[in-house]
This record gives structure tokens, sequence and C-alpha cells, in this order.
């Protein structure tokens, strides 16, 4: 493997339905602050079954190039077409990087290819950045020991160098309107021996709520609510704020509240404008999931609660009597204000 | 059936402190245990000990202390526990401990093969589907729930927003989530048991692989900085204020941002 | 001397921790305020099978040894004294003496379906006017063909009512006083068996404490354990096995108290600080902390006493004496260092003070201890 023959910034398109995922979008953004200090090229990799509509919304987000597959074996993800699709791409394309959202499509994807094709895979990255060594190597930054202590990583020697990053990490750019890019058509005959895993049914989960990584104000609920009713309260400050409600992983072990609205550690990194901590500690694992809103104010009973260290705003006081308060209050200044 | 499970011994991150005048993890005297996520591969596999009489042997790559993990996971009721050990192993990274596991898991009957999704401690989530790809056998991750019949495993694959109904044909390995199960206590009995067992070794000398993909060599991916996050600066802290005071300090501070 | 556990204890203490962590911990407060009997952790117990943690694997237990299971009733102390009791009072008094001097048809009948949990035991010497003066024996036992009538009552008999077998204990012969007591198993059908009214306690409010009645009840000539004439003596060597898991339970009392009162004076602020800054907090967590090591060192010597040699009451007696005055004690000034959120039942403090007094009385009252072991000072 020659190094040098590897060149420019991929990044896989995850589309599930005919939709891009927001973290693609992220990806793209960082790609491009990326190929400018590698002084190269954006390319976006996307999987799929009669999908090319999608390439003008990558252009606009940032690719310069697209790699598209398009097979009917493609249609649905399944992981060994996916990875043989993907490492036929980078024998192909010889990309320097390669990077992928860390969703349970990427986590799953990535690895295996790092194995097929024998490369070094860094997951969860919280920052990516470009050496200023002479090698411009990808500078791999990820949280480790429960987000305890960060860790920078490089894989020197081989290529692809392969990151998964986290929604909600990442910022996209704005988009450009009208954008467009050339797009490589590229086939890929999947195999039947990698076609050893069937799809008996896809199955939708509910769910009318704003995914909280989308949300731009989070109302978020820790044990210091003191009980499941009380989550009442934050919905309704949710509502006034126009945001929604999200909580730290002790309110679901609690099952007061479903795992999909954890922010934290194991659960969601969120990055709204407004983070507003009712009645939540701050252990370090939600921190690793919240510390990079905005704006975090936080309401807690306990004044030596480290969930004070991050927020620019603390107050201490009993958050189930202030909560109802405070959404009366906003409810009032919104009224005045459309007056 | 023959089930592989691969285990992790972990640091319990939850306790895991920072020393604040060196920036380093303070290890000592935090407990080591079962890595979460393997844990429910392991309650998986033994629920299909007790239902169908699968053979389940658990295995882990690590140094000696390990074997503590592999004790548990018998006084569990896992059959047999393998350790795979070597200083040649170590500072492996994801891809040489999949590609050492994968091949250490060669010497073994299996039909399926089990794993967390990912370590508390490294929180890579790379390891399964990598050992699947060096034994050439298909993965299902994120396993929500496990059906075995016959030659076939049926799984409920969790994704974000939806779940996929997945069928896949023996041998093959499946990623399992703490969410999948709450796994049983051991019994004083079993940890009896356990410490007669025979752990069997496998080192080095033992295994078909090159030394250019074992260990620190063996790995693409390399370690130059680790640090502690330097904290937030902190910001105002205010108390004494009842709570309407509270209240409207609050509703202030938003309309001087301009949320409201 | 090594004071090092094994590894094997050591896992087998950190599952004990668990389990009362998780299982058990979350339900004291309300079987304490309800006086509820915890008949979930009684299934759990069986289903994780730790009915028969120091007897063997031939009889249906786990086959650990002495000191293991002291360490689970300490664990489970730490968090629950009524848990413990209920377990400590099927193992040591309701299934050591059939197992150690069962026929073996009695241990077949009885001991596996005991070890299994298949059978909660008890064990009933105690009547109304026979404490510690145990021999005054007024229940008879009059041997009749194939059978013996019993009559007579015991009273504060823990887990009654919920037993499926009592080790008890009867005057077949009157005139020959101690050795006229003789021992038998009756199971909770046998007619003319009956429980009777139930204790208000001060404290292991959930621990099943009730009267037993024996009107003409009919025993099988089969089920007299022993030889007519032992039961004295076998009363009291299971008696000595049991303190060690008294003084076990006094112990973890003392030592949950510990735990959670350190938690408490580190976060608890007065005059701009908290408690644990203040010297005389820290002198006296100093001394409870040191009481309280003194105190598991005696325990677990009489453990591995038990194992090793085949006289271990000295030992068992100075750790159930020193084991229940430094519960009594560390109790007393927890609670002392919790002030008045300690007198509330919010927290836990008062409940373990209220649990620890127990541990003075029953299976040998502190003074009966002192009898004991100023017996072998004066050797």
């Amino acid at each position: 493997m020659n190094i040098q023959d590897y060149k420019g910034i991929y990044v896989f398109i995850q589309q599930v339905d005919g939709k891009v995922a927001g973290v693609s979008h992220e990806l793209l953004g960082k790609a491009r602050e990326l190929a400018q200090k590698m002084e190269t090229k954006v390319t976006a990799v996307l999987l799929g079954y009669q999908v090319s509509g999608l390439c003008g919304d990558l252009a606009s987000y940032g690719a310069d190039k697209i790699v598209l597959v398009d097979n009917k074996d493609l249609e649905i993800y399944s992981t060994r077409p996916y990875a043989y699709a993907v490492c036929k791409v980078i024998e192909h394309f010889k990309p320097a990087v390669l990077l992928y959202g860390a969703t349970a499509i990427g986590r799953d994807l990535a690895p295996r290819v790092a194995a097929k094709i024998r490369t070094g895979l860094t997951a969860d990255c919280t920052k990516l950045d470009v050496a200023d060594d002479g090698t411009k190597n990808l500078l791999m930054t990820r949280p480790a020991f429960g987000g305890n202590i960060m860790a920078t990583i490089i894989c020197p020697d081989y290529r692809p160098q392969m990151a998964t990053v986290r929604p909600g990490v990442m910022q996209k750019i704005k988009p450009v309107e009208d954008a467009s890019a050339p797009v490589d058509n590229f086939a890929v005959e999947i195999p039947e021996s990698m076609k050893d895993v069937q799809i008996l049914g896809v199955v939708k989960k509910e769910s009318h709520k704003i995914d909280i990584q989308d949300a731009k104000i989070l109302v978020s609920g820790g044990r210091g609510m003191g009980c499941a009713e009380n989550f009442k309260m934050l919905e309704d400050c949710a509502n006034a704020l126009g945001g929604t409600v999200s909580s730290s992983r002790a309110c679901v072990d609690a099952g007061w509240v479903e795992k999909d609205i954890q922010v934290g550690q194991t659960g969601k990194t969120v990055r709204p404008d407004l983070y507003l901590a009712c009645g939540i500690s701050g252990a370090i694992q939600h921190l690793a999931g919240m510390e990079e809103s905005n704006l975090i104010i936080a309401i807690n009973k306990d004044e030596t609660a480290p969930i004070f260290d991050v927020a620019d705003w603390g107050v201490v006081g009993d958050v189930t009597k202030i909560i109802p308060l405070f959404t009366e209050g906003v409810k009032k200044a919104i009224a005045e204000r459309n007056k | 059936m023959n089930i592989v499970v691969c285990i992790k011994q972990v640091p319990n991150t939850n306790e895991v402190k920072i020393d604040p005048k060196t920036g380093t993890l303070i290890r000592e005297g935090v407990p080591s245990i079962i890595n979460p996520d393997d844990k429910a591969g392991l309650e998986a596999a033994l629920r299909l000990k007790d239902s169908q009489g699968a053979h389940v042997t658990v295995l882990t790559m690590g140094p000696p202390q390990a074997e503590t993990a592999l004790r548990e996971a018998l006084a569990m009721g896992a059959d047999e526990a393998v350790l795979v050990t070597d200083r040649a192993f170590g500072g492996a990274d994801t891809w040489a401990t999949a590609h050492t596991i994968a091949a250490a898991v060669e010497k073994l009957p299996y039909d399926l093969i089990i794993t967390g999704r990912q370590a508390i401690d490294g929180d890579a989530a790379q390891v399964g589907p990598q050992i699947a790809e060096n034994l050439n056998i298909p993965n299902i991750s994120y396993a929500e729930e496990i059906k075995v019949e016959g030659e076939y495993v049926t799984v409920k694959r969790q994704f974000e927003d939806r779940y996929h109904i997945l069928k896949a044909k023996m041998p093959c390995l499946i990623t399992a989530l703490s969410e999948l199960n709450t796994p049983r206590y051991m019994t004083p009995g079993g940890i009896v048991d356990a410490y007669q067992k025979e752990i069997k070794k496998i080192t080095r000398a033992d295994l078909d692989v090159a030394d250019g993909d074992i260990g620190l060599k063996g790995s693409p991916t390399r370690v130059v900085k680790t640090f502690t996050k330097s904290p937030k600066a902190a910001g105002t802290l205010v108390s004494n204020l009842n709570s309407q005071e509270a209240a409207d300090y609050i509703l202030e501070k938003l309309k001087e941002k301009f949320i409201i | 001397m090594d004071f090092k556990l094994s590894a094997q204890q050591e896992m087998a203490r950190t599952l004990f921790r668990d389990f009362a962590e998780k299982e058990v911990k979350p339900l004291a407060q309300e079987i304490d305020e309800e006086e509820r009997f915890p008949t979930e952790t009684l299934e759990k117990f069986r289903k994780y099978k730790f009915m028969g943690i120091p007897y063997s694997k031939e009889w249906g237990g786990a086959g650990c040894d002495t000191l293991t299971y002291e360490i689970c009733l300490e664990e489970l102390s730490k968090v629950c004294a009524t848990t413990a009791t209920m377990l400590s009072a099927h193992t040591s008094l309701g299934t050591w003496p059939i197992l150690k001097y069962g026929t073996p048809e009695q241990k077949e009948k009885y001991v596996r379906k005991l070890c299994t949990g298949e059978y909660l035991g008890a064990f009933a010497l105690t009547e109304p006017n026979a404490g510690t003066d145990s021999s005054a024996q007024q229940t008879k036992a009059v041997l009749d063909g194939d059978h013996y009538v019993l009559n007579g009552n015991k009273i504060f008999i823990t887990n009654s009512g919920y037993a499926d077998t009592y080790v008890i204990f009867a005057m077949t012969n009157k005139s020959l006083g101690n050795h006229g007591i003789s021992a038998f198993i009756v199971e909770k059908n046998f007619p003319g068996f009956s429980v009777g009214k139930e204790e208000k306690k001060m404290g292991i409010r959930g621990s099943s404490t009730c009267e037993l009645i024996f009107e003409n009840c009919i025993v099988p000539k089969e089920n007299l354990l022993g030889q007519e004439g032992k039961g004295f003596s076998i009363a009291m060597a299971t008696l000595d096995n049991g303190r060690i898991g008294i003084a076990a339970q006094a112990l973890g009392i003392a030592e949950g108290a510990l735990d959670e009162t350190i938690k408490y004076v580190k976060q608890r602020k007065q005059f701009g600080r908290p408690l644990a800054k203040f010297q005389n907090t820290q002198f006296e967590i100093a001394d409870m902390v040191t009481k309280t090591k003194a105190a598991q060192l005696l325990m677990y010597r009489a453990a591995i006493a038990e194992d090793e040699k085949p006289r271990y009451s000295e030992e068992a007696a100075m750790a159930k004496l020193y084991c229940a005055s430094t519960a009594m004690d560390v109790t007393t000034r927890c609670l002392q260092l919790h002030g008045g959120y300690g007198y509330t039942r919010e927290y836990p403090i008062e409940r373990m003070m209220r649990d620890a007094k127990i541990t003075e009385i029953y299976e040998g009252t502190s003074e009966v201890q002192k009898m004991v072991i100023s017996k072998y000072a004066f050797k």
C-alpha cells in the first residue's frame, strides 16, 4: 500500500427510505474544512436503490463529487452487501479519509469495512483535525473510559483513515442553493455469498416527538425531578419555549421516560441553543452528552452539583417549584411580545 | 449447539476518577467488572442453554487478572472458559484484538458467537463485527431479541427509529446490547464450581497468526495523546432566591440572550 | 496468619453485596413499616440457591465454607437485618441440627428440601418460662406407641407461620432435668400444631415472630431428632453455630450504619461546612470504624474456627458479644451524628438502631455469652 496514492476526504452518506441522515450533512460540513487543510476535495459515497435524486442535496451540503452505487441489493441496509460495496469503492477510488456517522448503521458497517480492508477505525470522534507535522495525518479525538478522558488517535500507516462521528457533534454548512456536483455511477455487483442475512421485516417505532438531537431548546429532567409525574411540568415548559423534553440516564433507568430522550454517554449527544437542566446533578457521563450546548442553565437544590461547573447560569433551588412559575413567566412574556 | 461468548473485563467507569494533580485516571481501587453489554450477551447464551441445552464457552483476551471475569461467567452458569493471554497481544487496537480473538475462536467449536456491542472503557463498538469479518461469517449487531430454530437465528436488530427482523444461518455472530435482558446473578454454589474448573489458556504459540497482525505492531491505529477535558469555565451561581425570584431570574437571562 | 479472603470468598462477597443492594435494599424500609415478611426475597433466595450456602452439594447446598455464609449474612444485614434474620434462622437453626444429628432417612426427607429452599426451616426452644433458662422446658412429649404426643407452647419463634419444618424441643423425662429434653422435627401440617399470635417488635419488624401451640400434637416416632435426652446438647450446639450468624448480622448492621453516616456527614453542612470537617465527627467515625473492624475480625475468626475445630464455643461467644455491643453502640452514635434527621424515618439509621438491639438478646443474651467466655477464661 502506498500512502501517497490515497487522496480525498470521503463521507459515507447514510440514507434510509430515501432520506439522508442529518449526521451525513454534518460530516460533509466537517469534510470541507478538512479538505481545505489537506488541500483536497470532498466526495460523498451514496449507496441505495433509485436514490440518484439525493445527489443535489449532497452537493448543497458540501460534496464536490458523488460516488453513487445504485443497486437493488442495497435498497435496505444490510451489513455484508454494504460493506462489500464500500470496500469496492475504497479499492477503486483510494480515499485518504472515510467518515461515517456513528449510528446504528455506521457503527456496524465501518468496523466490518475496516476489518476487510485492514485499516484503522476510530469510533465516536468528537474532534477531527489535520496534523501540522508534515504528514497531514488525520487527528481523531474521542472520549474514553466513559468520557473521563480524551484520546487523540492517528492511523499513520494504513489507508483510508476511517472515523465514525456521532450526530450532533459536527456542524453542517449553510446549504448552498442550486449546487451541483458530478456524479460517478459506480456499479458493484453484490455476490450471493454476501447476501447471507435475510430481512424478514422492517418495523418502525412510533414516535411523533421531535428528535432531541434536532431540537433547538431542550428542557431536560434528572433524578431531582422526583417522579415520573413531574415530567409533565417539563413538557409544559418545553411547549411554552418551543422546545422538547430530554432526560438524564437516571430517569430512563427509573422507567420514568423512554430511552430515546436520554442525553449522555450512552444516550444522545445534543447541541441545542438552550439546555435547561432541571434537577440534574451533572455526572460526567451526562455532561459528555450536552456540554457543547450553546447556553446551559441549571436548577438544582444541591449547590455542589457538578452541573453548575458547566452551566452559564445556575440557580440553587427546588426545581419542582421554580419550573411552573418560570413557565408562566415565559407564556406571559411571549404573549406580551406578540401583542 | 455451541455458543462462544466473548467478554471483556473492564474497570467500572462509573467509579473512575481523575487525579486533579496529574490529570490522569486513578485506576486503583476501581472494581473490575464484566462489561455490561457482554454480560447481556452471556445471559442470552445462558438462556439458550436453559431452553435448548446449548454448551456455552466464555472467552476473553486480556492479562492474567481477566481470569476473574471468566470465573464470574462460570459462576453464572457458563460451561467452559478460555483466556487468550500473551504479552505479544498487548497494546492491541480493535483491529488486532479482533484478529487475535478470531484466531482463538477458530480453535473452538461454535455455531453462534455472541459479543457485546461496546466496552465501557474503549467505547469503540468494533470488535464484534471485526471478529465476524475475520471468520468470514455474517454478523448481526444491536440485537434486541434472539431466537434459535434449528440451524437459524432470528434476531430483532435495533436501529434508532425502527428494528429489522433478520434471519441468518449459523455460524454467525451477534452483538448484544445491555438492554437485551437483565443478567442473572451468580449462585454461591456456582462460585464454588467456577473455582474448581480449569481455565483453558491460549497463548501466542497456539495461534496461527502473523507477528505483524497482533499486539501493538498489528494495530493500524495509535494513540498519540491522552488528556482530560478542561472543565468549561464556571458560570454564575445564584442561591437564596425564592422560587418566584428564581423563575424571574432565568426568564431575564433568556431575554438577554434573545431566546425569548 | 492470613488476613486476606480467598478469591472465591471475594467473589461471593461481590455477589452478596450486589444482590443486597439491588434486591434487598429497595424493600427494606417498606417491610419494616408494614411489618411484612419479605416473601419475594425468599423467592429470590430460592432461585439463586442461597438457602443452603454452607452445606454440601450432596444435600443440595452450595458447598461453600462457613465464612462465605457469614459474609452473606453480613452483606444482607448492611441493608436489611430482617432479611438476614430470615436466612440465618433457616440455615443455622432450622437446617443445621437435622444435618448434624439426623438419621439418613431424616436427612433424605428434610435436608435436601431445606438446602434447595423448597422448605423454609425454623427452630423452637424458647418458652414463656424458658428463655435464658432454656432447660426449664415445660412443653411435654409423651411416647404413645408409634408416635409422640406434644403439649405446650413456644414463643418468639422466627420464621413461624412461613416455615415448613420446625426443630422443636420438649421434655420427655422431667426427672432427668437437662438430660430429659429431646429434639423433634415437626412439620407444619402435623395434627395439633398451630401458629399463634404474632409479636409486635421494636426492630426486625418484617421478621415473622409468633407463638407455636402444641395441643395433643402428633409427631411420628421417626421424627425424634437424635436420641431421647440428647435434646439439650443438640440445642446448645445449634445455638453455638447460630450465634456466629447473629454476630455477622450485628456486624453488618454496624457497617451499614457507618456507610450511611459517612455519606451523610460529607453532605450535611452546618456552620458553613460539612459535618465531616468537624473534629468531633472525625473522632467519632474513627472510633466506630476501628471498633467495627475489630468486631469483623472476631466474627471471621469464629467462622474459620467452626470449619477448623470441633469446638468453637469460645470464639462464637466472643464474636456475638462484641459484634452485638458494637452494633448497638455504633448505630446509637451514628444516629446522633445524623441529628434531627436521624430521628425521622426518612433516613434508615433509626431502623438500624432499632434492629441492632435484638442482637444483644436472641440466640443467647450477651450475659450468656459472658458466662461462656468466663468459663473458658477460668479453665
